[in-house]
């Protein structure tokens, strides 16, 4: 018996804007079923381009592959229903006038049948703690709803490799902390990018470090961590830990 | 901090709130239908038609001042109709010297610009009650079922959606031209007009190039969860015993407007 392909296999992929430099080079990464692994580096490091390409939104040169599937355009549907991306601001996820709506979006256009599409909104919604949330208006709601409402709607297509991108920008420590929980609990391979170094040091066992368009590192988050000078040459910034508040002079 | 200028939605508990949106958004498009029917001077059946509609703001629970105050918006659009005073032949009613020209006003000019008037008047206001009594979402969900041009609907849909995120951002670009808008003591501040207008025109750039660079992030959004260049929707809810009712008495209503209108 063979064991199952890995969630996401990226072999060798290379990626420019027409008429604009390279944007990615040569990124090879590897993430096995249910591995959650976060994606850091400075601003224009590649992180979010990257992430596009896992459901062919961009393509590259090089290879993909989710759960073994070659990124192809016969395959396009498929890939899209498995890989969830989450986009950074959350206003672009939330285009349609209700919460029900947009999550509604991806089950209806899989072309599931509509009772499956209610059960799933509805479940997508609890899983984020979003029960009853279905007719409120989207731009009624709090950067905080917005964002779990945003994750619920990749949700309710079940996917099974889960890519968001910085799921922590601009929200409060509340609604920080409560998508923290909702990432630890939820049972699926994730790839998320982020400059949230405390978040990376609590959620994420493995770290991949991108800069200028390249992995610089793929190794164990608390190893990388440990060494300031490396962070440093990349923009990057251990977690501040709890110590003696500064005083003012 | 956030723009809410088109949120219309008055919930209230009435009659009208309790319908199906298609009835009340096909007795709107009946009314507007019917009301530009009208022929020019059928004073009565414009008088009807405005009975109509206070009965329906009444029975919506929503006062007909609301609908007065907000239909004033249609008042600019009617400025291109006021060439009509002058243009028509008929008995005249007044002269206006403008510059070189001489404008005469006649009679029939006067009687087809108050029908214009009145057309637009009443139509803008049907459309106000019906965005007062019906969450907007479900009247695009509405003129879906009711097999509108899915181009226009899904344009109507984005419209209504982004008009709020792009209200937010214009916003706070204002927001931040007024927070660096300072003054020192004894100098003019502000700048010539022409700085000024530049500044502005910088502004409205900016707001194109954001919405545009959004409408770009969107489109990915949505091509990331299945979307094909079909929108799908879900089926409507069933049509109820009132809803039909309400149907009927619009229905006779809007042919009693026309037979005033064209008989008397």
């Amino acid at each position: 018996m063979t064991a199952p392909p890995p969630a996401l296999e990226i072999r060798n992929l290379a990626f420019r804007y027409p008429g604009g430099p390279e944007v990615l080079r040569d990124i090879s990464l590897t993430l096995r079923r249910g591995e959650k692994v976060a994606l850091v580096g400075p601003n224009g490091a590649g992180k979010s381009t990257l992430l596009l390409h896992l459901n062919g939104i961009l393509r590259g040169e090089g290879s993909l592959r989710v759960e073994g599937m070659p990124l192809r355009d016969e395959n396009l549907p498929a890939i899209r229903a498995r890989v969830g991306l989450v986009f950074q601001d959350a206003d672009d996820q939330l285009f349609s006038p209700t919460v029900f709506e947009d999550v509604a979006f991806g089950p209806l256009h899989m072309g599931l049948p509509e009772g499956e599409v209610r059960r799933r909104v509805r479940e997508a919604l609890a899983q984020v703690g979003m029960e009853g949330y279905e007719r409120r208006l989207s731009h009624h709601l709090s950067a905080g709803e917005k964002k779990r409402i945003a994750i619920a709607t990749v949700l309710s297509m079940s996917p099974s490799l889960l890519a968001l991108d910085e799921p922590s920008a601009g929200l409060d420590p509340r609604a920080r902390r409560n998508l923290i929980r909702l990432l630890q609990d939820l049972p699926l391979t994730m790839l998320v990018s982020t400059h949230d170094m405390a978040l990376v040091a609590e959620l994420f066992p493995r770290m991949v470090v991108m800069d200028a368009g390249r992995i610089v590192a793929d190794d164990a988050t608390a190893g990388l961590l440990a060494d300031a000078a490396f962070l440093e040459a990349h923009g990057l910034e251990a977690p501040c830990l709890p110590a003696a508040p500064p005083r003012n002079r | 901090m956030h723009f809410s200028p088109f949120d219309h939605y008055l919930p209230r508990e009435s009659v009208l709130h309790a319908l199906e949106a298609r009835p009340k958004v096909v007795a709107t498009l009946l009314f507007a239908l019917s009301v530009v029917l009208l022929p020019d001077g059928a004073w009565m059946g414009f008088l009807l038609a405005w009975g109509l509609l206070v009965a329906a703001s009444a029975a919506g629970g929503v006062g007909m001042g609301y609908l007065l105050k907000r239909s004033l918006v249609a008042l600019p659009f009617l400025l291109p109709a006021l060439s009509i005073l002058f243009t028509l032949p008929g008995r005249p009613l007044f002269r206006l010297a403008l510059g070189p020209w001489l404008l005469t006003a006649t009679e029939s000019g006067a009687v087809r610009f108050l029908s214009v008037l009145l057309r637009s008047w009443l139509s803008v206001q049907a459309a106000i009650l019906l965005t007062a009594v019906t969450p907007f979402p479900e009247v695009i969900h509405a003129l879906h079922h009711l097999r509108f041009p899915r181009l226009i609907v899904a344009v109507i849909a984005f419209m209504y959606r982004y008009l709020f995120v792009l209200g937010d951002e214009a916003l706070r670009l204002l927001r931040a031209r007024q927070s660096r808008s300072a003054r020192v003591d004894a100098r003019r501040g502000g700048g010539t007009l022409r700085w000024r207008a530049g500044v502005a025109g910088g502004m409205a750039g900016q707001l194109f190039l954001r919405s545009y660079e959004r409408s770009e992030r969107v489109y990915a959004a949505m091509a990331s969860r299945g979307y094909r260049g079909e929108l799908l929707v879900m089926h409507p809810h069933a049509l109820q015993r009132r809803d039909w009712l309400f149907l009927l008495l619009a229905a006779v209503g809007l042919a009693l407007v026309q037979c005033l209108g064209r008989c008397l």
